[in-house]
């Protein structure tokens, strides 16, 4: 079961990654990145990251995404223009690039000690309780900063939007 | 490798984040409007932050997870200071390629 969940969700993690290198306009890619965050959300539920899982969907698909598609909206970004002659690379490249990764992908695992597989259920420390233990005992000091990071990163975002009232 | 039915060998999250950020960085390098090469460095991020979610798995510690969500964090205020930064530059230049933002080329 864990295996066809997986093989279905980097499918399309995949497919939707090649339709936002692929396409024209900037809201299609926009809407396959969001597939993307969605089937890796599914796949930190596999691998025990509960709390990864749903920060995913709720700050990256929900909150980020949708800041990107504000702004392409906002902006009224239109498709690209076509304007590339066509090359053999462009032919022969991807599938070329394809066996290549697979052929290497092949033998570095054909290498490598058999570890034990992913199953679902098996590491429980990615709950929101092991995530609560381990930030605020080792890591409270990066969490502090990284709230500063923000605070730092919404005074650049209105600093850079502010339109001056004479 | 050993496949059952029920678990997933852990070398196939790995190639599955380095296919992802493959894809990220042909979409930064090869397309032209800047608010898709945005999006391609979040895929690249989306594709690191599965790597580290596996590796915490197969140490069984939560770090992984840890800094998956503090990269998570970094990525959402990159995305908010860049996209005022690229208003910024469409009100000043009316344009969303890359190639035409040249004034600092000699």
């Amino acid at each position: 079961m864990d295996l066809i969940i997986f093989l279905i969700c980097s499918v399309i993690a995949v497919a939707c990654g090649i339709n936002l290198v692929l396409q024209k306009h900037p809201i299609s890619a926009a809407l396959s990145l969001v597939g993307v965050m969605g089937s890796l959300a599914v796949l930190y539920l596999l691998l025990g990251g509960a709390f990864i899982a749903a920060a995913q969907i709720i700050v990256y698909a929900g909150a980020v995404m949708v800041l990107f598609i504000f702004v392409i909206m906002l902006l009224n970004a239109g498709a690209e223009p076509a304007g590339r002659k066509r090359s053999y690379a462009r032919l022969f490249g991807p599938p070329l690039l394809a066996i290549f990764v697979l052929l290497i992908a092949y033998a570095i695992q054909a290498r490598l000690p058999r570890s034990e597989g992913v199953q679902f259920g098996r590491f429980t420390g990615g709950s929101p309780e092991g995530i609560g233990i381990k930030v605020f005992t080792d890591y409270l000091l990066p969490f502090e900063v990284v709230s500063v990071l923000i605070l730092i990163a919404i005074l650049g975002a209105i600093v850079l939007a502010h339109k001056e009232i004479r | 490798m050993s496949v059952q039915a029920n678990s997933v060998p852990l070398s196939w999250y790995l190639l599955l984040s380095a296919i992802l950020f493959a894809l990220g960085v042909a979409g930064f390098i090869w397309r032209r409007n800047i608010i898709t090469v945005f999006m391609s460095i979040e895929l690249m991020l989306n594709a690191v932050n599965l790597s580290f979610v596996a590796f915490s798995y197969q140490l069984r510690q939560a770090d992984g997870h840890i800094f998956s969500l503090f990269v998570m964090v970094v990525a959402a205020a990159e995305a908010a200071v860049g996209l005022a930064i690229i208003l910024t530059v469409f009100k000043n230049r009316q344009t969303l390629e890359i190639d035409e933002v040249e004034s600092m080329k000699y």
